[in-house]
């Protein structure tokens, strides 16, 4: 018992705090992805719903290519297209020498493309949610587009959305997860480190598990309290 | 009153609209562009690096990994529907230790990474070596292809037992009531009654998860089985050349969108007595 307390320590024998760096790095990836995907959703989701048969045509294309393929090729493919399309362009200018593509943003690209594709449906749904009389509404009182968004239509949008948006950051944060394949020291590389130079597999992969029900928990709590803020008393639905 | 008549003149209708193309359809049409310029550099990479000799060494690799893939995840699936049956029974349960279970098996196996439980599984459990190879186990949790079922029909009996208790749940109670009158048992209730309607509902959440677990099915690659994408790895490894990984995607996109128009088509035909005309 002690000897695991011993590896869990923060201390030179322990590995506390490879892990701790391990828990930042996957919640600022997750933080980092999440208002890129957000927006590229929400622009995806205005083009579907634009009423433009191609512009409608070019968003299913992205939601439907970044929805059928696994996250973890996505982001092969994100990762090494990327650092061939660069050699190939710095070839193309005459300049050689081998390049490498931060993990870090080859994880936040490829887990925001996926990210997007999803909450686009999500946020397509909220807005088939919305009545039409509040737009009906706002241009009675003289409102223009803009200022429809952003005074009447996405202050409802949030709190339809919010459930469908919570649990695709749960997903998000799960899937975080992989860039540990290409190299990126988050929780699960740091825990299989410290996995295998302690042979105590079982206690490190368990206490990966666990970090991420806890990380889990708390964005409930998060959500919990953001539901609450932007729902109006007594409105219903 | 007066003013307000008299103070804005009549104004002129708004001239017709000269063009047709409005800002989407010009967004539209150049994001087409895009993507159409995209989908042929694929095919000029994929034509002009043509390699016969690639395709013959490494072709029947893929066929191989595809029918692993194919393998896992129907096996996985199946087994995790047995399993899910218990465990939503136990979400619904009056005891309250079954239901403390049952949602606390739920609650990890939704809140951690399906990476995480299978390297939980495949190597976690190497540490308990001495008891496992007491009960005569080793030989199960030694293998990574039994501990990738494993960890995904756990994972999957957990996102399916929600999906049936949401489909159970969505059957009106006046089914069971009617069905309790008619003295229907408690089986033939749920087989001739409830289960009917409510599959109905929980097609496209079966599909769904059957899709994400088809996905999530890549990472088994990790643990060196060599699923489709475990292959895929290991020709790229060897060639380093970029379009193995084309071959993956396409291969996997035309699996998902296959597995999602037939469950439209099968949706179509299903609900057709609820349909209105």
């Amino acid at each position: 018992m002690e000897r695991m307390l011993t590896f869990l320590s923060f201390g030179p024998d322990g590995w506390g705090d490879e892990i701790a760096a391990g828990v930042l790095i996957t919640v600022c990836l997750a933080l980092a992805t999440l208002p890129f995907g957000l927006l590229l959703g929400f622009a995806i989701s205005l083009a579907k719903l634009s009423g433009d048969r191609f512009l409608k045509l070019s968003a299913d294309i992205f939601t439907t290519i970044f929805r059928g393929l696994p996250e973890l090729l996505t982001l092969f493919l994100v990762y090494y297209g990327a650092q061939i399309a660069l050699q190939q362009f710095l070839r193309l200018i005459g300049q050689t020498g081998g390049i490498e593509i931060n993990a870090f943003v080859a994880g936040m690209a490829a887990l925001g493309v996926v990210f997007a594709a999803y909450a686009s449906e999500v946020f397509v749904s909220a807005f088939r949610a919305i009545p039409n009389g509040q737009y009906e509404g706002a241009a009675a009182l003289g409102f223009n587009r803009r200022h429809t968004m952003r005074l009447v239509i996405l202050p409802q949008l949030i709190r339809v959305a919010l459930p469908g948006l919570s649990n695709l950051w749960l997903i998000l944060l799960k899937d975080t997860s992989l860039v540990s394949v290409i190299g990126l020291a988050d929780i699960i590389r740091q825990t299989g480190i410290a996995a295998r130079v302690s042979k105590e597999t079982f206690l490190f992969y368990a206490l990966a598990c666990l970090i991420y029900l806890v990380l889990a928990i708390l964005s409930s709590f998060v959500f919990q309290r953001i539901e609450r803020r932007v729902e109006t008393p007594g409105m219903t639905r | 009153m007066t003013t307000a008549f008299n103070g804005i003149a009549a104004q002129p209708a708004p001239a017709p609209q000269k063009s047709r193309m409005s800002k989407a359809r010009v967004l539209g049409l150049i994001l087409l562009a895009i993507w159409t310029a995209c989908a042929l550099g694929i095919v000029y990479f994929l034509v002009s690096s043509w390699n016969p000799e690639l395709v013959a060494r490494y072709g029947p690799n893929y066929a191989s990994g595809l029918w692993v893939t194919v393998k896992l995840v129907v096996i996985s699936f199946i087994a995790g529907a047995i399993l899910s049956v218990p465990v939503a029974m136990g979400r619904k349960s009056a005891n309250s230790l079954a239901r403390g279970l049952s949602y606390g098996y739920v609650y990890f196996f939704r809140g951690t990474p399906l990476l995480a439980q299978t390297f939980l599984i495949y190597y976690g459990l190497g540490s308990f070596r001495p008891q496992l190879d007491a009960i005569g186990l080793w030989w199960f949790f030694r293998d990574a292809w039994y501990c990738a079922i494993l960890a995904f029909t756990l994972n999957t009996a957990a996102y399916q037992a929600e999906i049936l208790r949401g489909a159970i749940a969505s059957v009106p109670r006046g089914q069971w009531e009617a069905a309790a009158a008619l003295g229907l048992s408690r089986w033939i209730t749920i087989r001739k009654v409830i289960a009917p309607q409510a599959m109905l509902v929980a097609l496209r959440p079966y599909v769904n998860e059957l899709i994400l677990l088809l996905k999530g099915s890549a990472i088994v690659a990790i643990i060196t089985v060599f699923d489709l994408m475990g292959e895929t790895r290991r020709a790229y490894a060897r060639s380093f050349d970029f379009q193995t990984y084309i071959w993956a995607a396409l291969i996997y996109l035309a699996l998902v969108e296959l597995l999602r128009i037939g469950t439209e088509k099968a949706e179509q035909r299903l609900t057709r007595h609820i349909r209105r005309a």
